[in-house]
Parts: structure tokens; C-alpha cells; sequence
């Protein structure tokens, strides 16, 4: 059996489809754990322990055990004690808070990074604790990490695929049920890959150029 | 007596870091307006005492009071924020690598506070931040990041930024001694500025013909106490401890070469 492209443009549009459930997801997901790895790293670094440790407990279990496990019980798991959470938030709260700790470990390097003359200006001139975290310590940290975080986020891209497990029909399932209607995996694969290639491409596009415009204010 | 405290009155200031004894039984008194200069050899402890002035490094002994507020006074954590957190917006800092926030322009930096702590709109923090600007002679800049300024004018806008607050005094830790040279001048004389305008300010410098020409007084400090304090004429030109006539020697052979 030889290649076939011509196959493709019949089932073009479920593809792109999945492409547009892939975006949504990640951009969801990347979101989720921008901010929640920022609230992780402020409570891991200043919260009382008895607030501290929880939250560890709970980074410790999403670092400690695979993705896809973690997805299974957000959505087949949390239903039996009564939440049932659709399919798609599920994989943007599971891929969200994943990626949560990972960012929040990058935060918490950068925010101690930030030269401590920074929090003391901010202190003398009467600003809070909290304050002075939120507008001027912790803006810094993030200007300063904007370039692993980036990576972060086109891993989380690539992880999105794990999702299909729960039925969302983003980019990876819905090649897989063309598939299943025309015995074509390889062409469907390769075009399916390319897709990813190009979000790929266009996410780090818009980060090298978040990086440069965050480059005069440094 | 009408008024029981001077404005910024030290009261037996003692400061340990662990073993290390910093600061040992400092005492000064600061009245509304005047100037007082700061002197001493590096590691005499100038700046832990400046800095203990608004509990950046709290004294382990000692009370620190401005006008009838004490500032370093022991209270449950919240009440304590709160009392440290008033008492600094009236203590303006000038820090000696001026730690301007690089992520904000110079408007923001000037307006953060005073929109922050005394809820100014837009407007109201616009033309607070204009008028600070134009008295350092840095209203031109006012849409420019820090890293677009030379050390003078980064000075002269963290100068305004304090200024924004309206502080009833202002702390400056050797503020010119990380500019180039030729920058020097012109931050000094935004300091001469505030000087005519009466401001109650405390100099830790190592400019004595600066601290000479705008100061009502000096201090030398070596080793955690003052050893001498007079009028600059007297610190300068007559100095009668042995140890402060050293350090001037030194100082101004070091100056010279
Ligand atoms: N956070 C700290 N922990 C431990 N020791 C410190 C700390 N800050 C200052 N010291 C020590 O306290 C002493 C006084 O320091 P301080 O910075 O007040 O001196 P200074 O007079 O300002 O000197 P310089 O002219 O070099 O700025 C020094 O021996 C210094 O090493
Ligand atoms: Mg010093």
C-alpha cells in the first residue's frame, strides 16, 4: 500500500478542528499554571507552614506521578465523590496545575533573584509585604524567567496530546478517529505533526518577541 | 519644653549581627530642618545606622523616634507592619545604587506609592509625579525605563520618587559614590535644592567638601561609636579627636592621589 495524500482534505476539517480544541486547551492550561505557579511559589517561599505544607504535599503528588494518571482521576476519579468535571476542563485543570509546579519551581528561583534592594526601595517607601511582592518583586521575577517558562509552555503543547485519553477530540484523537475511518496512519500523522509543528512555531514567535519588548525594562 | 522630642531623636542605638557589635550606645538628635552629615571609615557602621533609622536593620538596643512616633517599638506582627509601614512613608531613602524599579518608567516609579498608599487617581498621581520630575530637572525622562538613564539622572529620579511621598525627612546613603565623577555635581545640587527648601535631612557621604558647604552638622563615626561631632567648620578645619584628624588626613591624601 502506497502513500496516499489525497485522502486528507475529506476529513481536513474534523483535523483542524482538533487543532483549534489543541490551542484552546493549552492556552487554558497555560494560563492555569502561569498563575498558579506564581501563587505556588509566593506560598512555598512566604506562607506559614501550616498553609505551606499542604500546598507541598499537593506539588509533591503532581511532580511524583505521571500526567496521564493525574488526568484519569480528575476525570474518572473526582466523579465518584460527586464532582464530575467535563472532559475539557479536566485536561486544563490537570495540564494546568502539572505545569503549575514546574513553573512555580522557575519562580521561585527568580523571584529570589531579584536583587533584595528591589523589596527595600519598595519597604521605605511605606509599601506592605504583600504589595510590595505584587508590584515590584514579583513583576521582575517574571520578566526575568519569561524564557524557560516559554519552554515550559510548548512542552505543555506537546503534552496536550496526552488529553485524548479523556476524549477531548483535540488534534491528536481526531487524526486517530480519521484514521480509524481511512487505514491511513502515516499520512494522517504527518500531517497532524506538522500542525503541532507550526503552533509549535508561532508560540516561540510570540515569545521572542515578548522577550524583546520586556528587554528595555531591565 | 513645648515640644519633648527633637524630630529624629536616637536614643542609645546598640546593633549586634550576631557576635559582631555594629553599632555600640549612638545617640543624635535632629531637629525640623537640619542637616547632618555622616562620616567615617568604611565598616564604621554609617549605614546600619542610617538604615536602622526606618527599620531596614532593627536596632537590638536603643529607641529610634520621629517627632512623637517610636519607630522601632516591639508589637505583635500586624500591629508592627502597620506602625512601620506609616512611619516610612514620612522617611524618604536614597539608596547609593539607587534601586529605581527597572520594570516600571520613570512616571511609575515616581507615582507607585503615593497611588498605592494615599490612593491618588491617575491625574492627581500624574501631576505629582510632573512637578517631582521638573524640581530634579528629570521631567524630559518621565517616559524612559531606568536602564535608558546615566547614574546622575537614575539618582535624581529615585531622589523624586522619595520626594513623591512628601517625607518629613530624608535619608541619603552615600549617594553620589557610584556615579561616574562628572555626575556627581548635578545630584548634589538637587541635595542643595532640598537644603533651601528647609528639608531635614541625613547625609552619610564621602564628600566632605559637599557635606562642608551644605551641613549644620557632623558626625564621625568609627567602630559602632561617634567619636566627634561639631559644625563642619570646626569637624573639618579643627577637628580635636586624634582619630578624626587620621581620617581626614587619609581621606583627603585618598581624594588627592
Ligand atoms: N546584614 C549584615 N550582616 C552581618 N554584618 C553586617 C551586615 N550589614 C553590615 N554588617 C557589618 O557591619 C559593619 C558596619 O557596616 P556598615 O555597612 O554600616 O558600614 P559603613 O560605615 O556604611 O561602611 P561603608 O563606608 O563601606 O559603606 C561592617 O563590619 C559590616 O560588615
Ligand atoms: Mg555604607
Amino acid at each position: 500500500m502506497g502513500l496516499d495524500f489525497s485522502v486528507i482534505p475529506k476529513y481536513l476539517d474534523i483535523v483542524l478542528l482538533g487543532a483549534v480544541w489543541t490551542i484552546a486547551i493549552t492556552i487554558g492550561a497555560a494560563v492555569v499554571s502561569f498563575f498558579g505557579g506564581i501563587l505556588l511559589a509566593v506560598i512555598a517561599l512566604y506562607a506559614p507552614k501550616i498553609i505551606r505544607w499542604p500546598f507541598q504535599a499537593f506539588s509533591f503528588l503532581f511532580l511524583g506521578t505521571p500526567l496521564l494518571l493525574q488526568l484519569f482521576l480528575i476525570y474518572f476519579g473526582l466523579v465518584q465523590i460527586g464532582i464530575d468535571v467535563p472532559a475539557f476542563m479536566a485536561g486544563v485543570i490537570g495540564l494546568g496545575l502539572h505545569f503549575a509546579v514546574y513553573n512555580s519551581e522557575l519562580f521561585q528561583t527568580s523571584i529570589l533573584a531579584v536583587d533584595k534592594g528591589q523589596a527595600e526601595a519598595a519597604r521605605t517607601l511605606g509599601l506592605s509585604r504583600m504589595q510590595t511582592l505584587r508590584k515590584v518583586v514579583v513583576p521582575q521575577a517574571v520578566r526575568d524567567v519569561i524564557p524557560p517558562i516559554g519552554n515550559n509552555m510548548i512542552a505543555l503543547l506537546k503534552d496536550s496530546a496526552l488529553v485524548s485519553v479523556i476524549g477531548v477530540s483535540e488534534l491528536t484523537l481526531s487524526a486517530q478517529r480519521a484514521i480509524g475511518s481511512t487505514y491511513r496512519p502515516f499520512e494522517f500523522y504527518v500531517l497532524v505533526a506538522a500542525i503541532y509543528y507550526i503552533i509549535n512555531l508561532v508560540m516561540e514567535a510570540v515569545l521572542r518577541h515578548v522577550e524583546r519588548r520586556i528587554q528595555v525594562s531591565r | 519644653m513645648s515640644n519633648p522630642h527633637p524630630f529624629v531623636d536616637i536614643r542609645h542605638a546598640q546593633k549586634s549581627f550576631g557576635t559582631l557589635e555594629v553599632l555600640k550606645d549612638i545617640s543624635l538628635q535632629v531637629d525640623r530642618g537640619q542637616i547632618v552629615a555622616i562620616i567615617g571609615p568604611s565598616g564604621s557602621g554609617k549605614s546600619t545606622l542610617l538604615r536602622a533609622i526606618n527599620d531596614l536593620d532593627p536596632l537590638t538596643g536603643g529607641e529610634i523616634w520621629l517627632e512623637d512616633k517610636q519607630i522601632n517599638k516591639s508589637l505583635p506582627y500586624r500591629q508592627y507592619e502597620k506602625n512601620i509601614n506609616d512611619v516610612r512613608q514620612e522617611i524618604g531613602m536614597v539608596f547609593q545604587h539607587f534601586n529605581l524599579f527597572p520594570h516600571l518608567k520613570v512616571r511609575e516609579n515616581v507615582t507607585l506609592a503615593p497611588k498605592m498608599l494615599k490612593g491618588l487617581s491617575d491625574t492627581e498621581a500624574n501631576a505629582l509625579a510632573e512637578e517631582q520630575l521638573t524640581k530634579v530637572g528629570m521631567i524630559e525622562r518621565i517616559d524612559y525605563y531606568p536602564s535608558q538613564l546615566s547614574g546622575g539622572q537614575k539618582q535624581r529620579v529615585a531622589i523624586a520618587r522619595a520626594l513623591a511621598m512628601k517625607p518629613k525627612v530624608m535619608l541619603f546613603d552615600e549617594a553620589t559614590s557610584a556615579l561616574d565623577p562628572e555626575l556627581v555635581e548635578e545630584v548634589n545640587l538637587v541635595m542643595k535644592k532640598l537644603a533651601e527648601e528647609d528639608m531635614t535631612m541625613i547625609i552619610v557621604t564621602h564628600e566632605m567638601g559637599f557635606a562642608e558647604s551644605v551641613c549644620d552638622r557632623v558626625l564621625f563615626m568609627d567602630q559602632g561609636v561617634v567619636v566627634e561631632e561639631g559644625p563642619p567648620d570646626v569637624i573639618f578645619r579643627n577637628p580635636k579627636n586624634e582619630r578624626t584628624r587620621n581620617f581626614l588626613r587619609k581621606h583627603l591624601a585618598g581624594a588627592a592621589s
